[in-house]
Protein backbone atom coordinates (compact mmCIF):
# COMPACT_ATOMS: atom_id res chain seq x y z
CA UNK A 1 0.00 0.00 0.00
CA UNK A 2 2.76 2.39 1.01
CA UNK A 3 4.94 1.38 -1.95
CA UNK A 4 1.92 1.70 -4.27
CA UNK A 5 1.81 5.40 -3.65
CA UNK A 6 5.60 5.70 -3.46
CA UNK A 7 5.64 5.03 -7.19
CA UNK A 8 3.35 8.03 -7.76
CA UNK A 9 5.87 10.18 -5.91
CA UNK A 10 8.77 8.74 -7.93
CA UNK A 11 6.78 9.36 -11.11
CA UNK A 12 6.12 13.00 -10.14
CA UNK A 13 9.80 13.60 -9.41
CA UNK A 14 10.95 11.83 -12.58
CA UNK A 15 8.52 13.74 -14.78
CA UNK A 16 9.56 17.02 -13.16
CA UNK A 17 13.26 16.20 -13.70
CA UNK A 18 12.86 15.15 -17.33
CA UNK A 19 10.74 18.16 -18.24
CA UNK A 20 12.99 20.45 -16.22
CA UNK A 21 16.01 19.15 -18.15
CA UNK A 22 14.21 19.88 -21.42
CA UNK A 23 13.46 23.45 -20.27
CA UNK A 24 17.00 24.07 -19.06
CA UNK A 25 18.53 22.61 -22.25
CA UNK A 26 16.31 24.86 -24.35
CA UNK A 27 17.29 27.85 -22.20
CA UNK A 28 20.98 27.12 -22.88
CA UNK A 29 20.55 26.48 -26.61
CA UNK A 30 18.29 29.33 -27.68
CA UNK A 31 19.38 32.86 -28.58
CA UNK A 32 18.52 35.54 -26.06
CA UNK A 33 18.21 39.03 -27.56
CA UNK A 34 15.31 40.75 -25.85
CA UNK A 35 14.29 44.29 -26.70
CA UNK A 36 11.46 46.52 -25.55
CA UNK A 37 9.11 45.78 -28.44
CA UNK A 38 9.56 42.00 -28.07
CA UNK A 39 8.68 42.07 -24.40
CA UNK A 40 5.39 43.88 -24.89
CA UNK A 41 2.16 42.06 -24.18
CA UNK A 42 0.70 40.65 -27.37
CA UNK A 43 -2.56 42.24 -28.47
CA UNK A 44 -2.69 42.13 -32.26
CA UNK A 45 -0.20 45.01 -32.57
CA UNK A 46 -2.09 47.43 -30.34
CA UNK A 47 -0.72 48.67 -27.06
CA UNK A 48 -2.75 47.22 -24.23
CA UNK A 49 -5.04 49.58 -22.37
CA UNK A 50 -5.87 49.15 -18.70
CA UNK A 51 -5.23 46.38 -16.23
CA UNK A 52 -5.63 42.72 -17.21
CA UNK A 53 -6.33 41.43 -13.73
CA UNK A 54 -9.82 42.82 -13.32
CA UNK A 55 -13.21 41.50 -12.25
CA UNK A 56 -14.58 38.59 -14.23
CA UNK A 57 -18.04 37.43 -15.17
CA UNK A 58 -20.12 36.21 -12.26
CA UNK A 59 -21.43 33.37 -14.45
CA UNK A 60 -18.13 31.52 -14.10
CA UNK A 61 -18.49 31.69 -10.33
CA UNK A 62 -22.03 30.29 -10.39
CA UNK A 63 -21.01 27.39 -12.63
CA UNK A 64 -18.07 26.68 -10.34
CA UNK A 65 -20.48 26.53 -7.38
CA UNK A 66 -22.71 24.03 -9.19
CA UNK A 67 -19.59 22.04 -10.02
CA UNK A 68 -18.54 21.89 -6.37
CA UNK A 69 -21.97 20.47 -5.54
CA UNK A 70 -21.50 17.62 -7.99
CA UNK A 71 -17.87 17.02 -7.18
CA UNK A 72 -18.76 16.43 -3.55
CA UNK A 73 -21.61 14.21 -4.67
CA UNK A 74 -19.08 12.15 -6.65
CA UNK A 75 -16.75 11.85 -3.65
CA UNK A 76 -19.66 10.51 -1.60
CA UNK A 77 -20.82 8.17 -4.37
CA UNK A 78 -17.52 6.42 -5.05
CA UNK A 79 -17.44 4.57 -1.70
CA UNK A 80 -21.04 3.49 -2.33
CA UNK A 81 -19.99 2.25 -5.77
CA UNK A 82 -17.07 0.22 -4.41
CA UNK A 83 -19.24 -1.40 -1.74
CA UNK A 84 -22.21 -1.77 -4.10
CA UNK A 85 -22.24 -5.58 -4.33
CA UNK A 86 -22.56 -6.03 -0.58
CA UNK A 87 -25.20 -3.33 -0.06
CA UNK A 88 -28.79 -4.17 0.84
CA UNK A 89 -31.83 -2.98 -1.07
CA UNK A 90 -32.50 -0.43 1.62
CA UNK A 91 -29.01 1.07 1.35
CA UNK A 92 -29.27 1.31 -2.43
CA UNK A 93 -32.68 2.93 -2.12
CA UNK A 94 -31.10 5.51 0.20
CA UNK A 95 -28.29 6.16 -2.28
CA UNK A 96 -30.82 6.61 -5.09
CA UNK A 97 -32.79 9.02 -2.92
CA UNK A 98 -29.58 11.00 -2.36
CA UNK A 99 -28.93 11.17 -6.11
CA UNK A 100 -32.51 12.19 -6.84
CA UNK A 101 -32.26 15.05 -4.32
CA UNK A 102 -29.19 16.27 -6.23
CA UNK A 103 -31.06 15.95 -9.51
CA UNK A 104 -33.76 18.17 -8.01
CA UNK A 105 -31.04 20.63 -6.97
CA UNK A 106 -29.77 20.67 -10.55
CA UNK A 107 -33.26 21.27 -11.89
CA UNK A 108 -33.69 24.11 -9.39
CA UNK A 109 -30.42 25.71 -10.52
CA UNK A 110 -31.59 25.28 -14.11
CA UNK A 111 -34.98 26.89 -13.34
CA UNK A 112 -33.23 29.79 -11.60
CA UNK A 113 -31.14 30.40 -14.72
CA UNK A 114 -27.80 29.51 -13.16
CA UNK A 115 -26.97 27.29 -16.13
CA UNK A 116 -27.92 29.81 -18.83
CA UNK A 117 -25.09 31.41 -20.77
CA UNK A 118 -25.85 34.57 -22.72
CA UNK B 1 3.32 -18.23 -27.26
CA UNK B 2 3.49 -17.51 -23.55
CA UNK B 3 6.89 -15.92 -24.02
CA UNK B 4 5.53 -13.39 -26.52
CA UNK B 5 2.43 -12.74 -24.39
CA UNK B 6 4.46 -12.00 -21.28
CA UNK B 7 7.34 -10.32 -23.11
CA UNK B 8 7.08 -6.98 -21.28
CA UNK B 9 6.76 -8.68 -17.89
CA UNK B 10 9.74 -10.97 -18.56
CA UNK B 11 11.94 -8.03 -19.60
CA UNK B 12 10.79 -6.05 -16.58
CA UNK B 13 11.49 -8.92 -14.17
CA UNK B 14 14.89 -9.45 -15.80
CA UNK B 15 15.92 -5.81 -15.32
CA UNK B 16 14.55 -5.79 -11.77
CA UNK B 17 16.57 -8.94 -11.08
CA UNK B 18 19.79 -7.30 -12.28
CA UNK B 19 19.14 -4.27 -10.09
CA UNK B 20 18.38 -6.57 -7.13
CA UNK B 21 21.67 -8.44 -7.57
CA UNK B 22 23.72 -5.22 -7.81
CA UNK B 23 22.00 -3.33 -4.99
CA UNK B 24 21.07 -6.41 -2.98
CA UNK B 25 22.67 -4.97 0.16
CA UNK B 26 19.93 -2.37 0.46
CA UNK B 27 16.34 -3.40 -0.44
CA UNK B 28 15.21 0.21 -0.13
CA UNK B 29 17.75 1.47 -2.67
CA UNK B 30 16.97 -1.43 -5.04
CA UNK B 31 13.24 -0.61 -4.85
CA UNK B 32 13.89 3.05 -5.45
CA UNK B 33 16.09 2.44 -8.50
CA UNK B 34 13.60 -0.04 -9.96
CA UNK B 35 10.74 2.43 -9.52
CA UNK B 36 12.82 5.27 -10.94
CA UNK B 37 13.69 3.21 -14.01
CA UNK B 38 10.03 2.26 -14.52
CA UNK B 39 9.05 5.93 -14.20
CA UNK B 40 11.67 6.96 -16.76
CA UNK B 41 10.43 4.28 -19.17
CA UNK B 42 6.80 5.41 -18.78
CA UNK B 43 7.72 9.10 -19.26
CA UNK B 44 9.81 8.25 -22.32
CA UNK B 45 6.99 6.17 -23.74
CA UNK B 46 4.59 9.09 -23.29
CA UNK B 47 7.02 11.64 -24.78
CA UNK B 48 7.83 9.42 -27.77
CA UNK B 49 4.17 8.70 -28.43
CA UNK B 50 3.62 12.49 -28.33
CA UNK B 51 6.22 12.93 -31.08
CA UNK B 52 4.67 10.17 -33.14
CA UNK B 53 1.13 11.41 -32.60
CA UNK B 54 1.84 14.96 -33.78
CA UNK B 55 3.01 13.49 -37.10
CA UNK B 56 0.17 10.96 -37.40
CA UNK B 57 -2.47 13.50 -36.46
CA UNK B 58 -1.24 16.05 -39.00
CA UNK B 59 -1.18 13.39 -41.71
CA UNK B 60 -4.63 12.00 -40.88
CA UNK B 61 -6.33 15.39 -40.51
CA UNK B 62 -4.66 16.49 -43.75
CA UNK B 63 -6.04 13.43 -45.54
CA UNK B 64 -9.52 14.07 -44.15
CA UNK B 65 -9.36 17.65 -45.39
CA UNK B 66 -7.95 16.60 -48.79
CA UNK B 67 -4.44 17.94 -48.18
CA UNK B 68 -1.10 16.13 -48.19
CA UNK B 69 0.24 17.09 -44.76
CA UNK B 70 3.94 17.22 -43.81
CA UNK B 71 6.01 15.71 -46.66
CA UNK B 72 9.31 17.64 -46.77
CA UNK B 73 11.44 16.37 -43.87
CA UNK B 74 12.54 12.83 -44.71
CA UNK B 75 10.54 10.15 -46.56
CA UNK B 76 6.79 10.93 -46.29
CA UNK B 77 7.73 13.71 -43.87
CA UNK B 78 8.58 11.12 -41.20
CA UNK B 79 11.33 13.29 -39.72
CA UNK B 80 8.91 16.18 -39.15
CA UNK B 81 8.67 15.61 -35.34
CA UNK B 82 12.47 15.76 -35.07
CA UNK B 83 12.62 18.94 -37.14
CA UNK B 84 9.91 20.41 -34.89
CA UNK B 85 11.91 19.36 -31.82
CA UNK B 86 15.07 21.08 -33.04
CA UNK B 87 13.07 24.21 -33.80
CA UNK B 88 11.44 24.21 -30.36
CA UNK B 89 14.83 23.84 -28.65
CA UNK B 90 16.53 26.66 -30.54
CA UNK B 91 13.67 29.17 -30.78
CA UNK B 92 14.08 32.43 -28.92
CA UNK B 93 11.77 32.67 -25.95
CA UNK B 94 10.37 35.96 -24.69
CA UNK B 95 8.77 36.57 -21.33
CA UNK B 96 6.42 39.58 -21.39
CA UNK B 97 7.80 42.40 -19.26
CA UNK B 98 4.59 42.64 -17.24
CA UNK B 99 4.16 38.89 -16.68
CA UNK B 100 4.08 37.27 -13.27
CA UNK B 101 7.40 35.48 -13.78
CA UNK B 102 7.15 32.56 -11.40
CA UNK B 103 3.62 31.60 -12.32
CA UNK B 104 4.33 32.16 -16.02
CA UNK B 105 7.42 29.95 -16.09
CA UNK B 106 6.05 27.17 -13.87
CA UNK B 107 2.79 26.65 -15.79
CA UNK B 108 4.22 24.54 -18.68
CA UNK B 109 6.16 22.39 -16.23
CA UNK B 110 3.04 21.74 -14.14
CA UNK B 111 0.88 20.72 -17.11
CA UNK B 112 3.57 18.34 -18.43
CA UNK B 113 4.12 16.74 -15.01
CA UNK B 114 0.42 16.11 -14.41
CA UNK B 115 -0.04 14.72 -17.91
CA UNK B 116 2.87 12.29 -17.55
CA UNK B 117 1.89 11.15 -14.05
CA UNK B 118 -1.43 9.78 -15.37
CA UNK B 119 0.48 6.89 -16.93
CA UNK B 120 1.50 5.56 -13.50
CA UNK B 121 -1.67 3.47 -13.16
CA UNK B 122 -2.37 2.30 -16.71
CA UNK B 123 -2.13 -1.51 -17.01
CA UNK B 124 -0.40 -2.43 -20.30
CA UNK B 125 -0.46 -6.22 -19.82
CA UNK B 126 -1.03 -8.62 -16.90
CA UNK B 127 1.61 -7.65 -14.33
CA UNK B 128 2.89 -4.72 -16.40
CA UNK B 129 1.66 -1.62 -14.62
CA UNK B 130 3.44 1.25 -12.92
CA UNK B 131 1.51 0.79 -9.73
CA UNK B 132 -1.80 -0.93 -9.08
CA UNK B 133 -3.51 1.70 -6.93
CA UNK B 134 -6.75 0.59 -5.30
CA UNK B 135 -8.18 4.03 -6.17
CA UNK B 136 -6.95 3.93 -9.79
CA UNK B 137 -9.98 5.50 -11.48
CA UNK B 138 -10.18 8.21 -8.87
CA UNK B 139 -6.46 8.91 -9.22
CA UNK B 140 -6.75 9.39 -12.99
CA UNK B 141 -9.59 11.88 -12.67
CA UNK B 142 -7.84 13.73 -9.83
CA UNK B 143 -4.52 13.99 -11.69
CA UNK B 144 -6.42 14.93 -14.85
CA UNK B 145 -7.77 18.06 -13.19
CA UNK B 146 -4.19 19.13 -12.43
CA UNK B 147 -3.98 20.53 -15.96
CA UNK B 148 -6.78 22.98 -15.07
CA UNK B 149 -4.51 24.53 -12.46
CA UNK B 150 -1.67 24.78 -15.00
CA UNK B 151 -3.90 26.48 -17.55
CA UNK B 152 -5.16 29.02 -15.03
CA UNK B 153 -1.54 29.67 -14.02
CA UNK B 154 -0.61 30.26 -17.67
CA UNK B 155 -3.57 32.53 -18.34
CA UNK B 156 -3.13 34.57 -15.18
CA UNK B 157 0.66 34.73 -15.28
CA UNK B 158 0.86 35.97 -18.88
CA UNK B 159 -0.87 39.23 -17.97
CA UNK B 160 -2.54 39.14 -21.36
CA UNK B 161 -6.25 39.70 -21.88
CA UNK B 162 -6.66 36.93 -24.45
CA UNK B 163 -4.78 34.51 -22.25
CA UNK B 164 -6.93 35.37 -19.25
CA UNK B 165 -10.15 34.98 -21.26
CA UNK B 166 -8.92 31.57 -22.40
CA UNK B 167 -8.16 30.59 -18.82
CA UNK B 168 -11.63 31.64 -17.64
CA UNK B 169 -13.23 29.54 -20.34
CA UNK B 170 -11.09 26.65 -19.18
CA UNK B 171 -12.36 26.84 -15.64
CA UNK B 172 -15.93 26.67 -16.85
CA UNK B 173 -15.35 23.96 -19.44
CA UNK B 174 -12.89 21.51 -17.92
CA UNK B 175 -14.48 21.76 -14.51
CA UNK B 176 -17.94 21.27 -15.98
CA UNK B 177 -17.14 18.21 -18.07
CA UNK B 178 -15.56 16.48 -15.11
CA UNK B 179 -19.04 15.91 -13.67
CA UNK B 180 -20.43 13.66 -16.45
CA UNK B 181 -17.07 11.90 -16.56
CA UNK B 182 -17.29 11.03 -12.85
CA UNK B 183 -20.95 10.06 -13.09
CA UNK B 184 -20.29 7.68 -15.97
CA UNK B 185 -17.34 5.94 -14.37
CA UNK B 186 -19.59 5.06 -11.41
CA UNK B 187 -21.59 2.26 -13.14
CA UNK B 188 -18.33 0.56 -14.14
CA UNK B 189 -17.00 0.80 -10.59
CA UNK B 190 -20.29 -0.53 -9.21
CA UNK B 191 -20.29 -3.58 -11.45
CA UNK B 192 -16.63 -4.31 -10.67
CA UNK B 193 -16.78 -3.45 -6.99
CA UNK B 194 -13.31 -1.92 -7.19
CA UNK B 195 -11.61 1.22 -8.47
CA UNK B 196 -8.40 -0.58 -9.43
CA UNK B 197 -7.92 -0.56 -13.21
CA UNK B 198 -6.58 -4.13 -13.16
CA UNK B 199 -9.72 -5.38 -11.40
CA UNK B 200 -11.81 -3.51 -13.97
CA UNK B 201 -9.96 -5.21 -16.84
CA UNK B 202 -10.26 -8.63 -15.17
CA UNK B 203 -14.01 -8.10 -14.80
CA UNK B 204 -14.18 -7.80 -18.60
CA UNK B 205 -12.29 -11.06 -19.22
CA UNK B 206 -13.44 -14.64 -18.66
CA UNK B 207 -11.47 -14.91 -15.38
CA UNK B 208 -13.35 -15.84 -12.18
CA UNK B 209 -16.49 -16.84 -14.07
CA UNK B 210 -17.02 -13.41 -15.59
CA UNK B 211 -18.76 -13.37 -18.96
CA UNK B 212 -15.89 -11.70 -20.85
CA UNK B 213 -18.04 -8.87 -22.20
CA UNK B 214 -16.50 -5.37 -22.39
CA UNK B 215 -18.34 -2.69 -20.41
CA UNK B 216 -19.31 -0.77 -23.54
CA UNK B 217 -21.94 -3.48 -24.04
CA UNK B 218 -23.21 -3.11 -20.47
CA UNK B 219 -23.36 0.71 -20.55
CA UNK B 220 -23.36 2.15 -24.10
CA UNK B 221 -24.62 5.50 -22.78
CA UNK B 222 -21.83 5.77 -20.23
CA UNK B 223 -19.23 4.93 -22.87
CA UNK B 224 -20.54 7.57 -25.27
CA UNK B 225 -20.77 10.33 -22.69
CA UNK B 226 -17.39 9.41 -21.19
CA UNK B 227 -15.77 9.61 -24.62
CA UNK B 228 -17.28 13.01 -25.45
CA UNK B 229 -16.47 14.47 -22.03
CA UNK B 230 -12.98 13.03 -22.38
CA UNK B 231 -12.52 15.02 -25.57
CA UNK B 232 -13.83 18.11 -23.78
CA UNK B 233 -11.56 17.45 -20.78
CA UNK B 234 -8.47 17.41 -22.98
CA UNK B 235 -9.75 20.53 -24.79
CA UNK B 236 -9.44 19.03 -28.24
CA UNK B 237 -11.46 20.16 -31.21
CA UNK B 238 -14.48 20.58 -31.34
CA UNK B 239 -14.18 21.63 -27.68
CA UNK B 240 -11.02 23.73 -28.07
CA UNK B 241 -12.77 26.92 -26.96
CA UNK B 242 -9.93 27.84 -24.64
CA UNK B 243 -7.61 28.35 -27.58
CA UNK B 244 -10.08 29.36 -30.25
CA UNK B 245 -7.89 31.12 -32.83
CA UNK B 246 -10.76 33.02 -34.37
CA UNK B 247 -11.86 34.59 -31.10
CA UNK B 248 -9.00 34.84 -28.60
CA UNK B 249 -5.92 34.27 -30.81
CA UNK B 250 -4.47 31.21 -29.08
CA UNK B 251 -6.06 31.45 -25.66
CA UNK B 252 -4.01 30.70 -22.59
CA UNK B 253 -0.72 29.98 -24.41
CA UNK B 254 -0.64 33.08 -26.61
CA UNK B 255 2.46 34.44 -24.85
CA UNK B 256 4.43 31.19 -24.90
CA UNK B 257 6.94 30.09 -27.49
CA UNK B 258 9.83 27.68 -27.85
CA UNK B 259 10.18 24.86 -25.31
CA UNK B 260 7.50 26.22 -22.98
CA UNK B 261 4.95 26.07 -25.78
CA UNK B 262 6.18 22.57 -26.64
CA UNK B 263 5.47 21.46 -23.07
CA UNK B 264 1.87 22.73 -23.34
CA UNK B 265 1.54 20.84 -26.60
CA UNK B 266 3.00 17.74 -24.97
CA UNK B 267 0.61 18.03 -22.07
CA UNK B 268 -2.34 18.26 -24.42
CA UNK B 269 -1.37 15.23 -26.52
CA UNK B 270 -0.27 13.09 -23.61
CA UNK B 271 -3.57 13.83 -21.86
CA UNK B 272 -5.55 12.97 -25.00
CA UNK B 273 -3.68 9.69 -25.37
CA UNK B 274 -4.24 8.96 -21.68
CA UNK B 275 -8.00 9.45 -22.20
CA UNK B 276 -7.82 7.03 -25.13
CA UNK B 277 -6.02 4.49 -22.92
CA UNK B 278 -8.44 4.97 -20.04
CA UNK B 279 -11.45 4.63 -22.33
CA UNK B 280 -10.03 1.40 -23.77
CA UNK B 281 -9.37 0.10 -20.27
CA UNK B 282 -12.72 1.05 -18.77
CA UNK B 283 -15.06 0.27 -21.64
CA UNK B 284 -13.28 -1.77 -24.33
CA UNK B 285 -11.73 -4.46 -22.15
CA UNK B 286 -8.23 -3.03 -21.81
CA UNK B 287 -5.49 -5.48 -22.69
CA UNK B 288 -7.89 -8.42 -22.88
CA UNK B 289 -8.28 -10.01 -26.30
CA UNK B 290 -7.74 -13.25 -28.22
CA UNK B 291 -4.64 -14.42 -30.19
CA UNK B 292 -2.56 -11.21 -30.13
CA UNK B 293 -0.39 -10.37 -27.08
CA UNK B 294 -2.12 -8.16 -24.46
CA UNK B 295 0.01 -5.02 -24.94
CA UNK B 296 -0.69 -5.11 -28.69
CA UNK B 297 -4.41 -5.29 -27.98
CA UNK B 298 -4.27 -2.28 -25.66
CA UNK B 299 -2.27 -0.24 -28.17
CA UNK B 300 -4.65 -1.20 -30.98
CA UNK B 301 -7.69 -0.20 -28.95
CA UNK B 302 -6.13 3.08 -27.83
CA UNK B 303 -5.07 3.82 -31.41
CA UNK B 304 -8.63 3.19 -32.61
CA UNK B 305 -10.03 5.55 -29.96
CA UNK B 306 -7.42 8.19 -30.82
CA UNK B 307 -8.34 7.84 -34.48
CA UNK B 308 -11.91 8.77 -33.52
CA UNK B 309 -10.49 11.89 -31.82
CA UNK B 310 -8.60 12.83 -35.00
CA UNK B 311 -11.65 12.08 -37.12
CA UNK B 312 -13.83 14.40 -35.02
CA UNK B 313 -11.15 17.08 -35.18
CA UNK B 314 -10.98 16.82 -38.94
CA UNK B 315 -14.72 17.01 -39.54
CA UNK B 316 -16.51 19.02 -36.85
CA UNK B 317 -16.53 22.82 -36.50
CA UNK B 318 -15.82 24.34 -33.09
CA UNK B 319 -18.97 24.68 -30.98
CA UNK B 320 -20.06 27.94 -29.33
CA UNK B 321 -19.56 28.65 -25.63
CA UNK B 322 -23.27 28.58 -24.79
CA UNK B 323 -23.75 25.35 -26.78
CA UNK B 324 -20.86 23.80 -24.88
CA UNK B 325 -22.35 24.70 -21.50
CA UNK B 326 -25.87 23.68 -22.49
CA UNK B 327 -24.68 20.32 -23.75
CA UNK B 328 -22.92 19.62 -20.46
CA UNK B 329 -25.25 20.97 -17.78
CA UNK B 330 -28.61 20.56 -19.51
CA UNK B 331 -28.02 17.27 -21.30
CA UNK B 332 -25.07 15.20 -20.11
CA UNK B 333 -25.45 15.74 -16.36
CA UNK B 334 -29.22 15.09 -16.02
CA UNK B 335 -29.09 12.13 -18.42
CA UNK B 336 -26.08 10.66 -16.58
CA UNK B 337 -27.86 10.97 -13.24
CA UNK B 338 -31.00 9.35 -14.62
CA UNK B 339 -28.93 6.56 -16.14
CA UNK B 340 -27.09 6.05 -12.87
CA UNK B 341 -30.34 5.67 -10.94
CA UNK B 342 -31.80 3.21 -13.46
CA UNK B 343 -28.63 1.15 -13.60
CA UNK B 344 -28.24 1.07 -9.81
CA UNK B 345 -31.79 -0.20 -9.37
CA UNK B 346 -31.39 -2.85 -12.08
CA UNK B 347 -28.02 -4.08 -10.81
CA UNK B 348 -29.49 -4.60 -7.35
CA UNK B 349 -32.62 -6.25 -8.74
CA UNK B 350 -30.82 -8.73 -11.04
CA UNK B 351 -27.76 -10.20 -9.35
CA UNK B 352 -25.37 -12.84 -10.67
CA UNK B 353 -23.85 -14.31 -7.51
CA UNK B 354 -25.97 -16.73 -5.43
CA UNK B 355 -24.43 -15.43 -2.21
CA UNK B 356 -25.53 -11.86 -2.91
CA UNK B 357 -28.97 -13.09 -3.92
CA UNK B 358 -29.32 -14.90 -0.63
CA UNK B 359 -27.98 -12.09 1.54
CA UNK B 360 -29.72 -9.09 -0.01
CA UNK B 361 -32.49 -10.58 -2.09
CA UNK B 362 -32.88 -9.94 -5.79
CA UNK B 363 -33.42 -12.17 -8.78
CA UNK B 364 -30.59 -14.55 -9.68
CA UNK B 365 -29.69 -14.37 -13.38
CA UNK B 366 -26.75 -15.52 -15.51
CA UNK B 367 -24.10 -12.86 -16.37
CA UNK B 368 -25.20 -12.83 -20.03
CA UNK B 369 -28.80 -12.07 -19.06
CA UNK B 370 -27.63 -9.31 -16.72
CA UNK B 371 -25.58 -7.81 -19.54
CA UNK B 372 -28.58 -7.96 -21.86
CA UNK B 373 -30.84 -6.26 -19.28
CA UNK B 374 -28.31 -3.49 -18.58
CA UNK B 375 -27.65 -2.95 -22.29
CA UNK B 376 -31.36 -2.61 -23.01
CA UNK B 377 -31.88 -0.17 -20.14
CA UNK B 378 -28.84 1.93 -21.05
CA UNK B 379 -29.76 2.03 -24.73
CA UNK B 380 -33.36 2.95 -23.88
CA UNK B 381 -32.23 5.86 -21.68
CA UNK B 382 -29.90 6.99 -24.48
CA UNK B 383 -32.58 6.83 -27.19
CA UNK B 384 -35.22 8.38 -24.95
CA UNK B 385 -33.03 11.31 -23.91
CA UNK B 386 -31.96 11.94 -27.50
CA UNK B 387 -35.63 11.89 -28.58
CA UNK B 388 -36.57 14.41 -25.86
CA UNK B 389 -33.64 16.66 -26.80
CA UNK B 390 -34.54 16.48 -30.47
CA UNK B 391 -38.19 17.32 -29.68
CA UNK B 392 -37.20 20.33 -27.57
CA UNK B 393 -34.80 21.53 -30.24
CA UNK B 394 -37.58 21.23 -32.82
CA UNK B 395 -39.99 23.25 -30.67
CA UNK B 396 -37.38 25.97 -30.15
CA UNK B 397 -36.59 26.07 -33.85
CA UNK B 398 -40.27 26.40 -34.75
CA UNK B 399 -40.70 29.23 -32.24
CA UNK B 400 -37.74 31.06 -33.71
CA UNK B 401 -39.04 30.59 -37.23
CA UNK B 402 -42.45 31.90 -36.18
CA UNK B 403 -40.78 34.96 -34.62
CA UNK B 404 -38.81 35.65 -37.80
CA UNK B 405 -41.95 35.30 -39.93
CA UNK B 406 -43.85 37.67 -37.64
CA UNK B 407 -41.08 40.29 -37.85
CA UNK B 408 -40.99 40.01 -41.61
CA UNK B 409 -44.75 40.49 -41.80
CA UNK B 410 -44.47 43.58 -39.57
CA UNK B 411 -41.72 45.01 -41.77
CA UNK B 412 -43.76 44.49 -44.92
CA UNK B 413 -46.76 46.13 -43.26
CA UNK B 414 -44.59 49.08 -42.16
CA UNK B 415 -43.13 49.54 -45.66
CA UNK B 416 -46.49 49.34 -47.46
CA UNK B 417 -48.06 51.75 -44.97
Amino acid sequence: MRTDFAFVGVMLVTAALLMGVALVAAALLRPKKPNKAKLETYECGMETVGDTWVQFRVQYYILALVFVLFDIEAILLFPIAVAFNSLTFFAVANAILFIVVLLIALLYAWRKGALDWE
Amino acid sequence: MNFINDLLKIIGDFIAGIIQSILGFSPFLADLVTMGLAAVILCTFAALSFMGLTYVERKVVARIQDRVGPNQAGPFGLLQPIADGIKMFTKEDTTPATADRWVYNLAPLVIAIFALTTYAVLPFAPGVVGTNLNVGVFYIIAIGSGSIVAIIMAGWGSNNKYALLGAFRTVAQLVGYEVPMLLNVLPVVMLTGSMSLIDIVNRQTTLDGNPGIPFIVFFPLSALIFLISGIAETARSPFDLLEAESEIVAGFHVEYSGMKFALFFLGEYVNALAVAFVFSTLFLGGYAGPILPPYVWLLLKAAAVFFVFMWLRGTLPRIRVDQMHNMNWKFFVPVSILHLVVVMALMKLFVTSPAAAQANGGILVTPIVQAAILFTASALVLIGSLAIAARRARIMRLQEEALVAQRRAENIAAVSA
